[in-house]
């Protein structure tokens, strides 16, 4: 019982029995259409077949007088199906005809009788059961009266017939629609079932588990299909959560481990100095502030919550601000910066984070041209299809083609640059901020035809398409 | 000695505030704290103080919402404000609320100190004056001229503007990002030794042909101009 009311319950089934009841309205509707139609049809043919035998027994009558018309009248009434013929006195009582009895008063108006009415035919007499039949009553002038009637028998079995074939056509299809009903929300329960199964499982924390599809295509599968969509997402991101906090771990444990390494250091070293240790402490302790402040911009940028800080920024004069600050840095250790910067190009955007992620950018191209290749890094601004792009380029040792997707990742350095100081985030950073933009970060070789180590790493901010 | 600059503390945090207070006091600066929001606006309302260091969430009145009350009031004390959110946007309703410089949680005392002193001498800097002034060395802000000992010192622009900030603060701390914020109007991390290239750069230019060091860096802090002999004296 409670199977069945969980039945009821379901969306499918509450619609299919709305469907049905609206259907067996139409359907009650059309049977009593027709059969009243028909029933009108046919009274209006046996009306019409009366009035022409009273226009024929009127003729007769005038034509031949009582005699004719008696002589006439026999011979119909004695044909095979005939009609009803009764000839009674001014008093109503029967004189001649094949009517055994009428109901009492008929006789008594001239013209149609009101309704059908009831009568029993001489042969009738064994069988008691009665007639029915429509009838038009003549009055002659000396007072007979001459009744000319059809029997409807014929007509009303008609009806009963056809309301009965439609009543038992209904009676099928409502079985039919009671079938498809139960069957289509059994169905539609069990794979709701099999759903909420795989998701109590998925919530129990197995998120590894996917909802079950049955490769129709149908709304369930596509429900289905988004919702594991949807549950990878959540997979990757959780695997993403946990890669950062184990990396986390690793990354600033180092630098702690460190630290603790120094000040106990300089805690041995009685009497002497300290000084010296203790800025090496600070210089680390200064790191690891910058490596949690990175972290955090990531996260907040990655959060969205800057962008309400988002305005109509000049780019080209963040980038001539960038390189006019990194130059004598670049200078220094040898390299030179070389700035390609198409005027006033303007995007919708954040000045700091930009400002941040194409410091970071150089910085990057400073750190690993060093001393390698060609010394020089290019800087251009200008549109392509539409779009700004800003493009850092360096002739140092590049990144290899199948690591790049790596590289931007957090925490994630490649082993030759671990000597190297920095967090390994700053990539990340620069990801997060493109998308913020809704731009891209594309990583690309400087020279890609270039066999040996010294391809460069071209790293491009591809901002979308400003507004105006 | 010159008086003492005298400061309050708004911070929740009972030991960070403790450990604030001893560093303050022992770089030689008055410190009160205020555990709460209400006490804060209260003591900033009833005492003088030189700067007030907020923290930006605070039990009973939240710290953006002590700032704008002490404005309201005409108290005009600079703030500088504490936060743990470092949010990019942080830093402009900071400043929009009423204060007057921003750090963001976690900081190096160092880089609190030097931004407090900043803030504290600033009534006593005059904006207006036009020459700048460290021992021998000039700067015209006017004719955006530098010279020392009478001889003129050409300077790039940005080079000017950096020797023009590091001499209104002269005598005080700068680190290099209050160089960065206030030169290059950028807040962000420049990764590497940026600010001290520039410096050094300037610092070739303003003391090569003399003999007295004038610009000096402080480790583990930032930069800081100043005349010894004057000092000395």
């Amino acid at each position: 019982m409670s199977k069945l009311g969980v039945l009821f319950r379901t969306t499918a089934v509450r619609l299919s029995a709305l469907y049905l009841i609206l259907f067996s309205l139409c359907a009650a509707f059309l049977v009593f259409y027709v059969t009243g139609m028909s029933e009108r049809l046919l009274q209006q043919q046996t009306r019409d077949a009366v009035t022409a035998e009273v226009t024929q027994i009127e003729q007769v009558y005038t034509r031949a007088g009582i005699n004719g018309l008696l002589r006439s009248l026999e011979r119909r009434a004695r044909q095979p199906g005939a009609n009803l013929y009764v000839i009674a006195g001014p008093s109503g009582e029967i004189l001649a005809g094949n009517v055994a009895s009428l109901e009492p008063g008929l006789l008594d108006r001239e013209g149609w009788t009101e309704r059908p009415f009831a009568y029993q035919r001489y042969t009738d007499e064994t069988r008691k059961d009665s007639h029915v039949a429509l009838a038009h009553v003549l009055m002659l002038d000396n007072g007979l009266r001459i009744l000319v009637g059809r029997d409807l028998q014929e007509p009303q079995k008609f009806r009963a017939l056809v309301r009965q074939a439609l009543m038992v056509a209904l009676g099928i299809m409502g079985l039919g629609a009671l079938i498809i009903w139960f069957a289509i929300g059994r169905n539609a329960l069990k794979r709701i079932d099999r759903m909420s199964e795989a998701s109590t499982k998925i919530m129990a924390g197995d998120l590894s588990q996917r909802l079950p599809t049955s490769g129709s295509g149908d709304e369930f599968d596509r429900l289905s299909e988004s919702l594991n969509a949807m549950l990878g997402r959540i997979e990757k991101l959780n695997e993403g959560l946990r890669q950062v906090s184990d990396n986390i771990a690793h990354d600033l444990k180092t630098p702690l481990t460190r630290l603790r390494n120094k000040a106990e250091a300089a805690l041995a070293r009685k009497g002497t100095s300290q000084r010296g240790a203790l800025e090496e402490i600070i210089g680390e302790s200064d790191q690891l502030i910058r490596t949690f402040n990175a972290l955090l911009m990531i996260s907040r940028v990655e959060a969205g919550s800057a962008a309400a800080e988002m305005s109509e920024v000049d780019l080209s004069q963040i980038v001539s601000d960038c390189v006019e600050l990194y130059e004598p840095v670049a200078e220094d250790v040898g390299l030179r910066l070389e700035a390609d910067l198409a005027p006033a190009m303007a995007i919708s955007g954040n000045r700091e984070l930009v400002g941040q992620a194409l410091g970071n950018l150089l910085d990057n191209a400073i750190k690993y041209a060093e001393g390698a290749g060609e010394p020089l890094i290019k800087v251009a601004l200008g549109r392509r299809d539409g779009k700004v792009v800003l493009s850092v380029a360096d002739r140092g040792p590049g990144v290899p083609e199948e690591k790049r997707d790596d590289v931007v990742k957090r925490f994630v350095r490649l082993d030759d640059s671990r000597s190297k100081p920095g967090t390994g985030l700053g990539l990340s950073l620069v990801e997060a901020v493109m998308e913020m933009h809704h731009g891209a970060l594309e990583l690309a070789a400087t020279v890609p035809d270039n066999a040996d180590n010294g391809k460069g790493l071209t790293v491009r901010m591809v901002f979308p398409a400003s507004a105006t | 000695m010159v008086t003492r600059m005298k400061i309050l503390i708004i911070e929740d945090d009972i030991e960070a505030a403790a450990y604030l207070a001893k560093a303050f006091r022992e770089a030689g600066i008055v410190c009160d704290h205020a555990s709460d929001g209400e006490s804060g606006l209260f003591m900033a309302s009833e005492n003088s103080y030189d700067v007030l260091v907020v923290d930006r969430m605070l039990p009973r009145r939240d710290g953006l919402s002590v700032i704008s009350e002490l404005r309201r009031k005409d108290i005009h004390t600079p703030v500088l404000i504490l936060s743990a959110l470092g949010q990019v946007d942080d830093r402009v309703t900071g400043l929009r609320a009423g204060g007057d410089d921003y750090l963001p949680k976690p900081y190096a005392f160092s880089e609190l100190l030097a931004r407090v002193e900043v803030l504290g001498r600033r009534k006593g800097t005059p904006e207006q004056d036009m020459v700048y002034r460290v021992g021998d060395l000039e700067l015209d802000r006017l004719s955006h001229s530098v010279r020392r000992q009478g001889k003129e010192i050409p300077l790039q622009p940005r080079e000017f503007r950096l020797l023009e900030y590091l001499m209104k603060n002269a005598g005080q701390v700068v680190t290099r990002t209050m160089l960065l914020e206030n030169v290059w109007d950028y807040h962000f991390d420049p990764q590497t030794n940026v600010i001290d290239v520039h410096v050094s750069r300037l610092r070739s230019k303003i003391e090569k042909d003399f003999d007295l060091p004038l610009l000096r860096t402080v480790r583990g802090a930032g930069y800081m101009i100043k005349d010894d002999r004057t000092a000395g004296a």
